[in-house]
């Protein structure tokens, strides 16, 4: 369709940088093997180096060719317009049946896992520009979480379309009953920035599982990957059922007022209710992917170094903070906190060294609006001498060194809203069983986390508190595992996904029940008699004694 | 005290006792489970009175549709609640050991449930069950429209119920506007696609799920079926138009479809059935249920106020306006665009309208809102095969009408504008839960890899990881696998 990419005449300047990049990892690849001894880090201030200047010579590309499409045709607007054109034509191939076919949907996972094999490095590229997010977190978690999924909706898919078999009683005896999955339409995804391409991509596994036809909406704030989204996209899948939309406020708004069949949306509580209101216009349901304050909560019979790696490696290690299940806070006892911080004080450096700043393994924050509201966060008066680690910000290079602050007053900012940063506020209690209590006097959170030997906390932990989900003695790691639904409770959100349940989201269980003309209960039907509501009582009780006995007119 | 403040003060009392733990315990679960099932079983008699003299319901149709339905509910919840409340375990893959995983239903919180008056008993109380079994503090807002049935609801319900956990405001649209504006953990509503919007609006604000039970034309595709057949056909689509409240039921029949051929054997089939059921003498019916309210009456009316409508009376058609009965009106072919084809009709009218070719049917439905029942009565495999592909509404029928309703194992509710969400059996617990994914591991085993600062060797690890294979990881640990540098 025209009016989503405005056609260019000539090579596309893009492709022709991604050319140019492809050439040279090969010859870096040949570079290393005639160099096998090259250390780690050698390795990535060089890799470091050839990006920045590959980044230069993309954007020069680019602006150069931005200069000739002006000149040559005025960029086309996503608007109201667009959007119902848009629908029109999914719309239609929705009714037409393409996407319900079983084929349709594994031939469109099968291109979709084609394409994350053939587009590793264009992947880590973009999020290495996005957000310097180290290779090794790009691929764990981003590219192997979808894979993963990818090929289990592959594997099961053919499972999950069979209809259920339902029991059905003596009220409506003879007869057979089952629950058949089917799609709900023409399904609109709204991802965020932090994992650009896990939060877009998952759940376009789910939805074309579900055999659904699909707009993507990326977030505007990666817009490396929003580029390569839509172009890999519409390169390797169906263009007549999937589509991408790239864009910001007015895109999305001009895509919210259509009538969708699902709205599915990962991001903050304040633009999930626009989201909730914008579908109540036209009915349609919504699964919201929010976030919300994931406590930590510390107790001191546990085993330590394992404790803080995982702390340490959850926090700092998955997009430094930025991640929807990232621990926000930790509560400890108070004589143990020190105890606690020393550790974790110890793993950063062991992780990140003694210049978090320059580390290549950690990401950078997001965009220049967040880390202004990070920075606010940290010059926040109410907790000014509370910063015990870290608190170093840059902004040119928009990093923020890991910072654990201790004892923050419940009203300070920071402990407030959600962080989705760096920082790690420490709050400590008298009992370690007052932490259930803090955690339950504020909104349910997305992820709660116990590290504990403790059989009776674990038990309390995990029956009163309310929480997405809650792991113990680990941080994170339920995200991992496909047969625990993943979503939020409260104001950390409404429905669930993963593995199976990306399916169930993008589907409605439709209820069929089959009669035979036989077996016909005259009581049902009017002229009404007390027999028959005799009858009727004890059909509904499903007592066969009380059948027989009304029958037979015995009361 | 006003009343706002006193709903308040009746809200953040249902706060406080969820929050003392109370309502998460099987053993109140179940006495409010039995509490319900005494309600209903030593008020019968009134309920009987309450239903004939508020909607004209027939005892048996009472309990049919009200009492017996729940009865059934909560005897099935009272059986399975243990089961429903034990969590879901599962293993996992070899990668995580040592770990265990399990998803736990637990409670939502302070629920609003929002009736209609339609079933004034069954669905306030269905529902309630559902929301009970889960352990949640409810409130519940009967339809202003049978008052008599809310204020019986509200008068009896604290005797029986603990009224610390379970309350019942009663009140019209002002009532309701300042309930939707708490915060709420769900709202179940029942009721006409139209206030659904409101609803789900106002949940919005505070992110609040919903689970909304509203309507749609449910149609229904009559196929050619043999005389013996047809005769059975006809008592289920009569039951399933005139039967159930009058037509005024959200799964009760709108309108047929059926072959040009057909036609005229199903209406004079149809009109013997009514006849059989009802009476022949229009002034004179019996066992047929009043319009709810003068409103809704005229509503009916008005749709056989077009003359293009009213010539495509085939029988019936008369009003009583005293008593506000009307007739089991059938029309043949009344225009698509008139309002009678175009508003969900919820009333004894059934038009009837005519095609070349049963198979057009399937089109005819989707170029429509899709609708919560869909009602097939054909008995050939292929075309049920193609009704259910083809097609999308809450629940498919076939060769009946109304009784999916009473299969607790099969989901109730819509999709698109005939609702969100749904319940009965096990349905009604998990609307009212939300499913906790647990996770728990142990300090032993740790799996190094996880950890920053990363290397190509831990990037090679974690690929075997995902893939789930084994012995490459195990070459790879032990030296004996070359890291990739790619």
């Amino acid at each position: 369709m025209e009016a989503l990419s405005p056609l260019r005449e000539g090579p596309d300047p893009n492709e022709a940088a991604m050319d140019v990049a492809g050439d040279l990892s090969k010859s870096m690849i040949k570079f290393y093997r005639r160099y096998p001894s090259i250390t780690h880090r050698q390795h990535r201030s060089f890799s470091l180096q050839i990006h920045a200047s590959l980044c230069r010579l993309m954007l020069t590309i680019t602006m150069a060719s931005e200069e000739q499409v002006k000149n040559s045709t005025a960029p086309a607007m996503f608007d109201t317009e667009a959007a119902n054109c848009l629908m029109k034509e999914l719309r239609s191939t929705f009714l037409a049946g393409k996407t319900k076919s079983y084929e349709w949907r594994s031939s469109q996972l099968k291109s979709l896992l084609k394409m994350l094999e053939d587009s590793d490095k264009q992947i880590c590229d973009a999020l290495f520009s996005d957000l310097s997010k180290p290779e090794m977190e790009a691929y764990i978690h981003e590219i192997a979480m979808i894979k993963s999924s990818c090929k289990l909706a592959l594997k099961k898919l053919k499972d999950w379309m069979k209809p259920e078999k339902a029991k059905t009683n003596l009220g409506t005896f003879p007869s057979s009953a089952e629950i058949v999955p089917e799609p709900l339409g023409v399904v609109l995804i709204i991802s965020a920035w932090n994992y650009p391409l896990l939060l877009s991509v998952d759940p376009v596994i789910g939805a074309i599982a579900a055999g659904n036809a699909v707009v993507l909406k990326p977030s505007e704030l990666a817009p490396a990957m929003s580029s390569l989204l839509a172009k890999l996209l519409g390169k390797y899948l169906d263009n007549s059922a999937i589509k991408v939309v790239e864009g910001a406020v007015p895109e999305t708004s001009a895509l919210l007022e259509q009538k969708w069949d699902k709205i599915f949306y990962t991001g903050n509580g304040r633009v999930a209710r626009v989201v909730m209101a914008a579908a109540a216009k036209n009915l349609t349901p919504v699964v919201l992917e929010l976030g919300g304050k994931s406590p930590v909560l510390v107790d001191s019979n546990i085993d330590l170094t394992v404790t803080a790696r995982r702390i340490v490696s959850g926090k700092w290690g998955c997009n430094n903070g930025q991640a929807c299940v990232a621990p926000d806070y930790i509560i400890t006892t108070k004589q143990y906190a020190p105890v606690l911080i020393d550790s974790l004080k110890h793993h950063l450096v062991k992780f990140f060294g003694e210049d978090p700043m320059n580390s290549p393994d950690m990401s950078k924050v997001g965009h220049s609006r967040h880390f202004a509201r990070l920075k606010k966060l940290l010059d926040d008066d109410k907790i000014s001498g509370k910063i015990i680690h870290g608190g170093q910000t840059d902004k040119s290079n928009l990093k923020i060194a890991p910072t654990i602050v201790l004892d923050a007053p419940e009203d300070s900012l920071i402990m407030s809203e959600e962080i989705f940063g760096p920082l790690l506020p420490i709050v400590t209690v008298e009992k370690i069983e007052d932490g259930v209590e803090f955690i339950n006097s504020r909104p349910k959170p997305l992820a709660a986390y116990l590290f504990t030997n403790t059989k009776q906390l674990k038990e309390e932990f995990v029956s009163n508190i309310s929480a997405g989900g809650v792991v113990i003695n680990d941080v994170t790691l339920h995200l991992m595992v496909d047969t625990l639904p993943f979503g939020g409770v409260g104001e950390s959100g409404t429905g669930a996904y993963h593995g199976k349940f990306s399916f169930d989201a993008f589907s409605h269980k439709k209820a069929v029940l089959y009669r035979g003309f036989f077996g016909d209960a005259p009581a049902r039907y009017p002229p009404y008699t007390p027999g028959k509501l005799r009858l009727l009582k004890a059909l509904l009780d499903g007592s066969l004694f009380g059948i027989i006995r009304a029958l037979f007119g015995f009361s | 005290m006003n009343a706002d403040q006193e709903m308040r003060w009746s809200v953040e009392e249902l706060r406080l006792t969820f929050k003392s733990g109370k309502t998460r315990s099987v053993g109140w679960r179940k006495t409010q489970l039995r509490a319900i099932l005494r309600l209903i079983h030593e008020n019968e008699d009134t309920l009987f009175q309450l239903l004939k003299s508020e909607l004209g319901k027939h005892p048996v149709e009472s309990y049919r549709n009200e009492i017996g339905v729940v009865k059934k509910s909560a005897d099935r919840a009272l059986n399975c609640i243990e089961k429903w409340m034990s969590p879901k375990k599962g293993r996992l893959p070899l990668v995580f050991f040592p770990a265990s995983r399990k998803v736990l239903p637990e409670p939502l919180g302070v629920v609003l449930i929002i009736g209609s008056w339609n079933f004034p008993i069954s669905l306030t109380l269905d529902p309630l069950i559902g929301a009970i079994s889960a352990g949640n503090t409810v409130v519940l807002k009967p339809s202003e429209l049978s008052p008599n049935c809310a204020s019986f609801l509200a008068n009896i319900l604290p005797s029986y119920l603990d009224p610390k956990a379970v309350k019942v405001i009663e009140g019209g649209r002002e009532v309701s506007n300042q309930l939707l504006q708490y915060k709420w953990d769900k709202i179940f509503f029942t009721g006409s696609t139209k206030v659904g919007k409101i609803v789900m609006a106002a949940a919005a604000n505070n992110l609040t799920p919903v689970t909304l039970e509203l309507g749609g034309k449910c149609p229904a595709i009559f196929d050619f079926l043999s005389n013996s057949d047809l005769k059975v056909a006809a008592k289920r689509v009569a039951s399933g138009k005139w039967g159930p409240c009058a037509g005024q039921a959200c799964i009760g029949i709108d309108y047929i479809l059926v072959e040009q051929k057909f036609a005229s054997t199903l209406i004079e089939q149809l009109k013997k059935t009514i006849k059989k059921f009802y009476g022949d003498d229009a002034k004179n019916l019996k066992n047929l249920l009043k319009i709810i309210n003068k409103g809704h009456f005229d509503r009916l009316r008005s749709f056989l106020e077009d003359p293009a409508v009213a010539n495509c009376i085939v029988y019936g058609g008369s009003f009583d306006d005293t008593r506000l009965i009307i007739e089991p009106t059938i029309l043949l072919d009344p225009p698509l665009d008139a309002e009678i084809m175009t508003e969900e009709i919820f009333g004894p009218l059934l038009p009837i309208i005519t095609m070349d070719k049963i198979e057009e049917s399937i089109e005819f439905i989707n170029s429509k809102p899709k609708p919560l029942a869909l009602y097939a009565f054909t008995k050939s495999e292929n075309f049920k095969k193609r009704i259910l592909a083809e097609t999308s509404s809450g629940s498919v029928t076939f060769n009946d009408t109304m009784i999916q309703f009473l299969c607790d194992d099969l989901p109730f509710g819509g999709v698109g504008q005939s609702g969100i969400g749904r319940y009965h059996g096990k349905y009604s617990f998990d609307t009212f839960s939300h499913e906790k994914a647990v996770l728990e591991r142990s300090f032993y085993f740790e799996l190094e890899p996880r950890h920053p600062p990363w290397s190509n060797f831990k990037l090679q690890f974690l690929r075997l990881v995902y893939n789930y294979d084994y012995v490459g990881m195990l070459l790879l640990l032990l030296g004996l696998k070359r890291p990739s540098n790619s």
